[in-house]
């Protein structure tokens, strides 16, 4: 099969090829100048362990860490929390017959708009509700909701393609020696379909971690100089409720926002830390990303039907 | 008896589960409710200050000095000239890493090029802010004249490779669609390789890829920090891309960062803008999805 060619075919993917270079430059451009920029920062130990300061050089990001570590626990939480029941609705007990049908409908294409909706609006929502209706402020626990909002599109798509690998048969068995609908989700469908959940759950979460446009839009305060209150107690059980939501409602910083606020500073000293901050969130989504891609793979070739 | 009695308890939790999981997808519908309860509400409001008509045809917007004025051009200007630069810059480059990727790469190419364009989109976009501020406009301003610390053209060109997600791989998804076999005719007829690809698979895949590039239109506009970060605070009805300006989202920004009073006109005018923004979002969407949902009807 020797098929005719022209100048084209050999010059075009030459410029293809040129197309491809240019992206992966600029990419490897990037990367290269926050970490040069903020080299000396990231070898100092104490920026991780220093709360923000008005001395650039005293600056460190204590308080922003532990913010993303505790609002992004409550973004995953919630998100979870609504995501995969509602995945698993679609998927197994969606009728599509009648009233119920057109409802289900709404809710596919509804998930499907959400998924495209700016993701500064999720701020506003949170800023008209969270903070103004039901007075949670501009805390933790409002950037968790926040931020769950954002990744519940993600979550519901991925639980439902985790699903629909699972082959009929498994489910008719199920069904066939008496299981009902509930027992075969507990016993088959979750756990097949578990490691997939996962790999939804970690991007959703990586694009979460750098979101910054929603947290600043519920009013985040940008200089956070303490860490919430410890919510545990030297007595039984060790945690105290009370104090639980004490935390929830504290103020906090996350990384993204500190990052925003040292980079719209004049001064040039606060810039090598927002390149310092900034790699160390680059490095946390390339790390969220390739646990991923691994678990993709790894899922892919553990189940096959 | 024990074991009906099973039965009937297995069948009230299999009912109950039923409700619970309905809940939570039904739940998802009150988000959608909520965020246009909230835009609505607010700029109903909003209207009762400053008239429908000063908004749609003032050319100036000022709210946040002494001579407020309340017309959306200018915000809206700003957002469509950076997202016009950024649609500029990645539907050709897009395009050309669409079709290299699909007709000529070989597979191994594909596999490793893929998740690091997709990965494009993962980046945080402050970083790209950071990015955009302190080395693409320096970058430029050796080769542009009088290009300003904060303009649109840096941002728009950012924004560009940002997303090359939905310009380069969605369209090389849609490509990758059409059938080996239409390829072939055109193989056994004498055409080329690039001659199929551009007359062929191009025109097949066009309603998908055409969905692409307006999703990444449609990104680029609801894109915030970026702009908030490098374009500058400057609502300037203007199309020189070298001078500072102000997108819809940057002005939320910069109202958020300020101390807002609950119920100002300041605070209601966000929701105004925000709005207007949802409203672009879900055309461009709608039609986006609508095109792709043309696709699966093709073959």
């Amino acid at each position: 099969m020797k098929r005719l060619s022209s100048r084209t075919d050999i010059i075009f993917p030459i410029i293809g090829f040129l197309g491809l270079f240019l992206v992966i430059s600029f990419m490897i451009t990037l990367v290269l100048d926050i970490f040069l920029d903020g080299l000396s920062k990231l070898k100092d130990p104490s920026f991780y362990a220093s709360y923000p300061s008005r001395f650039p050089d005293k600056s460190g990001i204590l308080a922003a860490w532990v913010g993303t570590l505790l609002v992004m626990g409550g973004a995953i939480f919630w998100s979870l929390l609504i995501g995969i029941p509602a995945g698993i609705y679609l998927e197994e007990y969606a009728s599509r017959k009648g009233i119920i049908g057109k409802i289900e409908t709404i809710i596919e294409l509804n998930i499907n708009n959400l998924a495209a909706v700016p993701a500064i609006i999720y701020g506003l929502l949170a800023l008209g509700i969270f903070v103004y209706r039901f007075n949670f402020g501009e805390s933790i626990l409002t950037a968790g909701l926040t931020l769950s909002l954002l990744m519940l599109p993600v979550i519901v798509v991925n639980t439902r393609e985790a699903i629909r690998r699972i082959p009929r048969d498994i489910r008719e068995g199920a069904y066939a020696v008496g299981a009902t609908k509930w027992d075969t989700i507990r016993d088959h469908i979750l756990p097949y379909s578990l490691g997939g959940i996962l790999t939804g759950l970690i991007i959703a979460a990586s694009r979460a971690i750098g979101e910054t446009a929603p947290l600043i839009t519920i009013g985040a305060l940008t200089f956070i100089a303490f860490l919430p209150p410890s919510p545990f107690t030297s007595n039984f059980p060790f945690i105290s409720g009370e104090k639980l939501w004490e935390v929830l409602l504290s103020p906090f910083t996350v990384l993204p926002i500190q990052i925003f606020n040292w980079v719209s500073r004049p001064q040039a000293d606060f810039q090598i830390n927002a390149a310092a901050a900034g790699f160390v969130l680059l490095v946390l989504t390339v790390l969220m990303n390739a646990i991923a891609y691994y678990f993709r793979q790894k899922v892919r070739r553990k189940y096959i039907w | 008896m024990s074991l009906f009695g099973n039965l009937g308890y297995k069948k009230l939790k299999n009912k109950i589960m039923l409700a619970v999981f309905f809940t939570a997808g039904f739940f998802t519908i009150f988000i959608t409710i909520g965020i246009v309860y909230v835009l609505l509400k607010d700029t109903i409001e909003f209207f009762n200050i400053v008239s429908i008509k000063e908004f749609l045809t003032e050319k100036e917007w000022t709210p946040l000095f002494a001579n407020q004025k309340f017309g959306i051009w200018p915000l809206v200007a700003g957002t469509f000239l950076i997202a016009g630069i950024a649609v500029i810059i990645s539907v050709p480059l897009g395009l050309l890493i669409a079709v290299y990727l699909s007709e000529y790469a070989p597979h191994s190419v594909r596999e490793i090029v893929k998740p690091i364009i997709e990965f494009l989109e993962a980046i945080p976009t402050v970083v790209y802010g950071y990015f955009t501020l302190l080395f693409v406009t320096p970058l430029l301003q050796k080769i542009v004249p009088d290009l300003e610390a904060f303009n649109s053209l840096a941002p728009g060109i950012v924004l560009g490779f940002m997303i090359l997600p939905y310009t380069a791989s969605m369209a090389e998804d849609a490509m990758k669609g059409v059938p080996q076999r239409i390829r072939e005719a055109s193989y056994a007829l004498g055409g080329t390789k690039f001659r199929t690809a551009v007359s062929i698979v191009i025109p097949a895949a066009i309603s998908g890829i055409i969905a692409g590039f307006i999703l990444g239109a449609s990104r680029a506009i609801g894109e915030t920090m970026v702009v908030a970060v490098a374009a500058g605070m400057y609502p300037n009805l203007t199309l020189d891309p070298r001078v500072p300006v102000q997108t819809m989202t940057g002005y939320i920004v910069q109202v958020a960062l300020g101390d807002l009073p609950f119920g100002s006109i300041e605070y209601l005018s966000i929701f105004a803008v925000g709005l207007a923004l949802f409203i672009i979002a879900f055309v461009f969407n709608s039609i986006a999805l609508w095109l792709r949902s043309k696709i699966r009807e093709a073959y």
